[in-house]
């Protein structure tokens, strides 16, 4: 059986694949003559869980969990349960996720094998940070139980490797202790980008998660104006009496004929959002985490060609400067971003050889895909990023350079001896020899 | 439904763990028999992590009739009470090779109903004799009308129902509720070698649906709704249409 395997990004489409729902944690990888790869949900955006006329591995079917420790807050459960069931679990008895991405709709694998990281990175690292143990499953049969002091090695390359070091079949995790799902949360303004700098230092040594929006359609004087959230879970007094909004889910049923993101809907937006009012404001976990997931298939508002996400992190030292050249070149090309996000990541080691997130600011920006000026644009930010030795997201990836690549994962070499040879992904064999 | 002492019958096949998930969540007490022990094992795990007071499991062929004998009896001791049997179990038979094969005809008639038969009655008489409880059976739009491509199975469906129609009129009065759950085409592995469609429903959509039912104390449901309307207009083909149709 064939399917055609979709990424969040609806760009590049990719081939049909071969298909086999995984079921049993226990059983062997099955047998095949395609190269394989393990798609969770289906949340990264290019082609990191796309896998061309290959063999592709579901593993939404491993969703059972296996243990929890409700004193400790140990978490073990099958690398295919989402985010979003842990949460509905571990919420109600005073537990929330170590690190959590701005969807809740992805899988524990997935989490582990991009080593997703949020708005708590310069206290908390990424998610592999808080990685207990999980077993690898690769296609020669081993099994390996991986854990920061057993075959630490194989954990270094599995966290981040991007489902390339083999079958992750359950991860367990430890969990943060909360009073409540309540979040005490503050919205504050910056007219430039200088000011972003001075705010989003102070706010990360105050509060554990920050995280701001930025203007892409500003230029001039008020080029990298927006706004800084930043919130801290409230204690359990907090949300007496109060209930989370229940709000009905939003769905986009049908992909519109076109982007109905386009430069006129942009500005409009941008310009609105920029005249928020600042406040501060108890806020449920859910719309603080996770604002997008209130609207199904939001990814369609992008049209039938799709979108490409840009996700990029900047070295401490040259920040400033790289992100104010990042800005002017978008505001300059009329392609403003929808939703361009700026963050400060802390300084923690990596946790995994190809870990993503590391010392520096990060901005990831949207655009729809328009053909040759996209990526036109987007080549033009590359150049700005391996100029200060910066570093781009292989989850949001859809088409970056060898030398972005390169740049990306120092670390690269290392994680040769890791890689499981039945295993491949769009992203891998664009960016290397593959087959 | 905080406390429901449930016996499952088929605990590990697809629709039968959402079923459970369910309940589990609730802090129901589980029983789950099924073929595959490890299996049981891990499913058994997940439950008690999604907050089943209890959860024991019974490895049980199903053909094997003397060892089914005594599986209410054995579930209600276990978890010190009993008010719920589900029927998840069964098989489906491939029809070209149970036209070919008495033994394989005969096993999914065994499977499919008269074991069912014989568990439920046994239910029925601890039920009857508390005045409570509630009898689910899992049965098929395919016991509505015999078609060519899958009557055995249709037929062992259909007995299915005709005995909880009958099992219900005679409890109907003492406090024992009967439900029958006719799911359409759902994604498990059972049907994991069909072409899917728009027709076609996730274990887990059934499930909320037999929960729901199971708590309003229905007597027969379709799976998704939109059956009921289809399976409406398929029994009413007069006969000498339907002989020709091809579906």
């Amino acid at each position: 059986m064939t399917q055609r395997i979709e990424s969040w990004g609806r760009y590049p489409k990719a081939t049909p694949a071969k298909v086999t729902r995984l079921t049993d944690r226990d059983a062997p990888l099955p047998e095949s003559d395609r190269p394989m790869l393990v798609f969770g949900n289906g949340r990264s955006y290019g082609d990191v869980c796309l896998n061309d006329g290959g063999h592709i591995l579901l593993g939404r079917g491993l969703d059972r969990f296996i243990a929890f420790d409700a004193e400790q807050g140990i978490l073990r459960a099958e690398a295919g349960v989402l985010l979003s069931e842990i949460l509905e679990l571990i919420v109600p008895k005073g537990w929330f996720l170590p690190v959590t991405p701005g969807t809740k709709f992805v899988t524990l694998g997935g989490a582990v094998a991009n080593d997703v990281h949020g708005k708590n990175h310069h206290r908390a690292g990424t998610f592999g940070h808080h990685v207990r143990a999980f077993e690898l499953v690769r296609s020669d049969g081993s099994r390996r139980v991986c854990t920061p002091t057993e075959n630490a090695d194989w954990l270094a390359a599995t966290i981040g490797g991007l489902g390339l070091t083999g079958l992750i079949t359950w991860v367990e995790i430890q969990l943060r202790a909360i009073e409540g799902p309540w979040i005490q949360a503050e919205s504050r303004r910056f007219a430039n980008l200088s000011e972003f700098f001075v705010l989003s230092e102070e706010s990360d040594r105050q509060h554990e998660f920050t995280v701001a929006w930025v203007d892409c359609a500003a230029r001039g004087q008020h080029l990298g104006r927006g706004i800084l959230l930043s919130g801290d879970f409230a204690p359990a007094s907090a949300g007496q009496g109060k209930h989370p909004r229940a709000h009905g889910r939003l769905d986009v049923p049908f992909t519109p004929p076109i982007s109905l993101i386009n430069p006129l809907s942009l500005r409009a937006f941008n310009a609105l959002y920029a005249r928020k009012p600042e406040r501060r404001f108890l806020t449920h976990y859910e719309p603080f985490f996770y604002p997008l997931d209130a609207i199904g298939h939001w990814n369609r508002i992008y049209g039938p060609k799709g979108f490409l996400q840009y996700q990029c992190v900047l070295p401490p030292e040259s920040a400033e400067t790289a992100t104010r050249e990042l800005l002017e070149r978008i505001a300059a090309s009329g392609q403003g971003s929808f939703l361009a996000v700026l963050k400060g990541f802390g300084t923690q080691p990596q946790a995994g050889l190809l870990s993503f997130a590391r010392a520096g600011v990060t901005i990831a920006l949207d655009f729809p895909f328009r053909g040759a000026r996209t990526s036109a644009l987007l080549n033009t930010l590359d150049a700005v990023v391996v100029a200060v030795d910066g570093a781009l997201y292989a989850a949001k990836d859809a088409r970056m350079s060898q030398l972005g690549w390169g740049l990306s994962t120092p670390r690269l070499e290392a994680f040769g001896d890791f890689i499981d040879h039945s295993f491949v992904s769009g992203l891998w064999c664009r960016l290397n020899a593959c087959g | 439904m905080r406390g429901q002492q449930v016996l499952i019958l088929g605990g590990a096949s697809a629709i039968a763990e959402q079923v459970a998930r369910l309940l589990a969540s609730r802090g129901a007490a589980l029983y789950l028999t099924g073929r595959d022990q490890a299996r049981l094992e891990k499913i058994a795990a997940d439950l008690r992590v999604r907050g089943a007071s209890r959860v024991v499991i019974e490895p049980l062929e199903l053909t094997d009739i003397a060892a089914v004998g005594g599986v209410v009896g054995r579930a209600q001791e276990s978890l010190d009470g009993l008010d719920t049997l589900l029927i998840a179990a069964g098989v489906l038979p491939e029809q070209e090779r149970a036209s070919a094969e008495p033994a394989l005809l005969r096993e999914g008639l065994e499977i499919n109903a008269s074991v069912p038969m014989l568990v439920l009655e046994e239910a029925a008489r601890l039920f009857e004799q508390k005045g409570r409880g509630q009898l689910v059976a899992i049965g098929s739009v395919a016991g509505d009308r015999g078609r060519a491509t899958n009557y055995a199975y249709g037929a062992a469906k259909g007995a299915l129902e005709i005995f909880l129609s009958g099992l219900r009129q005679r409890l109907s009065r003492r406090g024992v509720k009967v439900l029958l759950v006719k799911p359409g085409f759902v994604d498990t592995p059972m049907t994991v070698e069909f072409k899917k469609g728009p027709l076609w429903a996730s274990p887990e959509r059934v499930a909320q649906d037999i929960v729901r039912a199971m708590e309003r104390g229905r007597a027969v449901i379709y799976t998704p709704w939109w059956w009921r309307w289809i399976m409406l207009i398929i029994r009413h083909i007069p006969e000498p249409i339907f002989v020709r149709l091809r579906f």
